[in-house]
């Protein structure tokens, strides 16, 4: 054809989300109804309130599975579970919060949020955000199948060898969890080259790397690394499995094989890990606080960068989880410095929260409530952690609860309080309905003070001596007292919990409709309708400040965004891509259409790891051969997606 | 007014070298499994610095009868398929499928060669760690080189159908992109088993 499909100037035009164009375009973009729509939809929408569903299904689990141990601790010499039955709780429960909640139910705001904050219509790459999810969702399937039939991971769930080895753990426990592992470790990776490119190239006309929100920051910080480190534990888990099955020596002492480098490989993957699992959380933070406090966040540049370092260092600090393990303790000394230099990133953002409030005029909302405690949790967790970055005081605390308590501030305090504040503040725009405050106010103050009440109690029994991972303890110890609280706490967290399920499924019928914008928040996505239509915008935004609904009132720049006025991108399903840093227009993307291929791929994926776990290779070789036939024709370049010559 | 602008300005639509999605994930893809092979080789270090009860390698360090010239033919396919890229960007189509196609008979070679040189070892995939570290890292390659030739016949085919032209390759260039890899990880590789036995 002619040189008119090569390259074209984008019409500019101004509509309204009641109009014919917006109709095309809901025609063009919208899911089809039925089965086959439901299993192929691309939407970045339904694809992150799937995650975001999913992850909180496992998150009811692993927090049945908590209350059960819970019952057992909450006298001395109980019964209720057998030590096989405990350690498959503690490790499944483990494996569940922090592999199957923690990460995906972030990756689903992301994958919600991103392209509404960033002003663009879908994801960079839909097709693979499609196959990240349906992952995601095999590999916890897949993980959970063992626990199902009496045969759930029961090593801890940091899995050293000799426990996870097959001399000592001769069942398919440890294959089912090692295996799944490395799925999900997929799922991640998928995920993170999807926001990976997003970010650099799927933004509004305008959006300069100055200008991204901090939740931008914080999922590409945790994407990057999450692909630097997620190869190592995903091999580790291989070779773990090789040493179990095909008789490889990797961690086999009896052989020279070394139990300490799965410690080195699981860690270097295991804190970049811990720092995936907050950032962007913090970032739902550090967007959200301000709309409450009535002003911009405190800071901007230094919190972004301080997002950055984190990470950065968070990659030479895996030896901390490993110093009562005889390393020579010049090597023990660098690592300590390490760890503790991190508190001085993390103690920007924390200053900049406050300072944020100091400032502002605080509206007190069940959203505010959830992001102000999650500061008081960070910092409190964010202590216990600098004192244990300390050799001396780790070797007296290592492997007691002490540890247990430092882990649950910083992963329920910087992961679960944010995520419950992002949901009463974002739910108004995913749904079209206010949360109920005043179910807020209790859902609040339960969850704050039983989770205190559960997790507090827990430095004092470490330092009591009370080691983590016993499945029960005598009487004369003196842990008593505290062991009763904390269980008391861990079910008055549980209603918490359940008050926030009550919550949603109340205001989802019956809550106040929301409109485009309740929170008068300055942020991209509340210009869109609520809930978003599958196009998101209308015409694509162009963007001049950080808080483009905010340029009335603030006099960031000499220059307006323009929302209601911008490029019409209508000749088929089309987005824009910009340039990484200075988001020039760059290229008119062709946007592909729902395709069912990402499910069948997950399929494969699928059984080509149950096949390995059973050991079954006709099943491996088929599930290979199916997958790259469907890969190919996934990859088939295609004349719609401007992949191919055109032809005279 | 705001500082970019959409007025007036032409931009390339769909798929268009350097500016495809594609290309931009599979530099990430690359990176990742960039770290894939430097925890193997971590992993390979870990134990080489550790005291070995029996000579390490077993055997010595291994011949390089057969992997340094394995080395300059997977080496040269890289070189091939660089030389059609180039052709594909004059809108060579034949060229390029050609090249693929060579490419693809050089990275057969290295695979067969590497199938002869397993076969010779004295050690097995668990005989002992050093078999274990020399089978799995040599083997996740040979994984690698394998995807790889897929892909260099899959593109190969395409060109041949004439799905591209001077503008439209960003498929050949996001594929070409992954056999380089393919190829410079291996030096690392290489480096690994059968230098540094001989320098350290």
């Amino acid at each position: 054809m002619s040189l008119a499909e090569y390259q074209r100037v984008p019409t500019i035009a101004a509509h309204d989300y009641e109009s014919s164009f917006a109709r095309k375009l809901e025609r063009m973009w919208e899911t089809r109804p039925g089965l086959i729509g439901w299993l192929g939809t691309v939407d970045h929408k339904e694809i992150g309130i799937r995650y975001i569903v999913t992850a909180f299904v496992f998150l009811i689990l692993g927090g049945i599975e908590a209350l059960i141990m819970r019952v057992q601790l909450a006298q001395p010499n109980e019964h209720v579970l057998t030590p096989e039955q405990y350690d498959q709780l503690f490790t499944t429960h483990g494996m569940t919060m922090i592999f199957l909640y923690s990460m995906p139910v972030l990756s689903g705001f992301s994958n919600y949020l991103w392209p509404l904050i960033l002003g663009s219509r879908d994801m960079a790459m839909p097709r693979l955000n499609a196959l990240s999810y349906w992952v995601y969702l095999c590999s916890g399937i897949f993980m959970y199948a063992g626990f199902v039939v009496g045969a759930g991971p029961n090593a801890g769930w940091f899995n050293y060898p000799p426990y996870s080895s097959a001399t000592f753990n001769p069942g398919f426990n440890i294959d089912i969890y090692a295996l799944g592992m490395v799925l999900f470790g997929i799922s991640t990776t998928v995920g993170g080259i999807n926001f990976m490119v997003t970010a650099l190239r799927a933004r509004a006309p305008g959006m300069s790397i100055n200008r991204l929100p901090i939740l931008i920051w914080g999922t590409l910080t945790a994407s990057a690394g999450n692909l630097l480190a997620v190869p190592s534990v995903s091999l580790a888990f291989l070779m773990l499995w090789m040493d179990r099955r095909l008789g490889t020596h990797f961690f086999d002492a009896a052989s020279e094989g070394q139990p300490l480098l799965w410690q080195h490989l699981f860690w270097i993957f295991g804190h970049p890990w811990v720092y995936a699992i907050v950032l962007p959380a913090m970032g739902m933070v550090s967007d959200g606080l301000p709309v409450f406090c009535r002003r911009p966040l405190v800071g901007y540049s230094a919190v972004a960068l301080a997002t950055v370092i984190t990470m950065v260092i968070g990659f030479g600090v895996w030896v901390h989880h490993m110093f009562a393990t005889g390393l020579p303790n010049l090597g023990l000394s660098f690592f300590s410095a390490a760890s503790l230099v991190i508190v001085i990133p993390s103690a920007v953002s924390v200053f900049a929260w406050t300072a944020t409030i100091w400032t502002g005029r605080v509206v007190f909302t069940s959203a505010f409530m959830f992001y102000a405690s999650f500061i008081v949790l960070f910092v409190i967790g964010g202590v216990s952690g600098f004192m244990t970055a300390s050799v001396p005081v780790d070797w007296q605390l290592t492997d007691t609860y002490f540890g247990v308590a430092h882990l649950h501030y910083v992963l329920i305090g910087i992961n679960v309080f944010p995520v419950v504040g992002a949901l009463y503040f974002w739910f108004p725009k995913m749904t079209g309905r206010m949360l109920s405050e005043r179910l807020g106010r209790w859902n609040f103050w339960t969850m704050f003070i039983g989770f205190n009440l559960a997790f507090f109690p827990m430095h004092i029994v470490g330092l009591l001596g009370m080691p983590r991972r016993i499945y029960t303890y005598p009487t004369d110890y003196g842990w008593n007292t505290n062991n009763m609280i904390i269980s008391i706490g861990a079910f008055l967290f549980a209603i918490g919990v359940a008050l926030l399920i009550a919550n949603i499924a109340i205001s989802l019928r019956r809550g106040r409709v929301a409109g485009p914008n309740p929170w008068d928040a300055p942020t991209l996505e509340w210009a869109t309708p609520s809930p978003p239509p599958p196009y998101n915008f209308v015409v694509i935004p162009t963007v001049a400040s950080r808080h483009p609904l905010w340029e009335d009132r603030l006099n960031e720049s000499t220059c307006e965004s323009s929302i209601r006025t911008g490029a019409e991108l209508d000749n088929d399903k089309e987005a824009i891509a910009v340039t990484a840093l200075d988001a020039e227009p760059d290229v008119i993307l062709k946007m592909p259409h729902d395709t069912v291929l990402p499910f069948l791929l997950s399929l494969c994926l699928t059984a080509l790891f149950v096949g390995m776990a059973a050991l079954t290779w006709w099943l491996v070789v088929a599930a290979l051969v199916a997958g790259a036939v469907i890969a190919v024709a996934w990859l088939w370049p295609r004349a719609a997606l401007g992949q191919t010559a055109e032809t005279a | 007014m705001t500082d970019v602008s959409l007025e007036r300005v032409p931009l390339p639509v769909g798929s268009i070298g350097r500016r495809a999605t594609g290309w931009w994930a599979m530099l990430f893809i690359v990176a990742t499994e960039a770290a894939i092979f430097a925890y193997l080789l971590f992993s390979y270090y870990f134990f080489a610095i550790q005291p070995h009860s029996a000579p390490w390698p077993p055997g010595g360090p291994p011949e390089m009868k057969l992997a340094l010239p394995n080395t300059i033919v997977l080496l040269a396919s890289s070189g091939v398929v660089w030389w059609g890229e180039q052709g594909i960007r004059r809108g060579r189509s034949r060229r390029l499928a050609l090249a693929l196609l060579i490419a693809f008979v050089l990275g057969a070679i290295f695979v067969g060669v590497q199938f002869l040189e397993w076969s010779h070892k004295t050690f097995s995939f668990s005989s002992g760690v050093f078999g274990s570290l020399y089978f799995t890292i040599t083997g996740f390659h040979m994984a690698h080189v394998a995807v790889g030739l897929v892909v260099l016949l899959v593109m190969a085919l395409w060109s041949a159908l004439g799905c591209f032209n001077a503008v439209r390759h960003a498929a050949i260039s996001t594929g070409t992109l992954y056999w380089h890899f393919v190829d410079v990880v291996w030096l690392a590789v290489f480096f690994t088993f059968y230098i540094t036995p001989r320098i350290g």
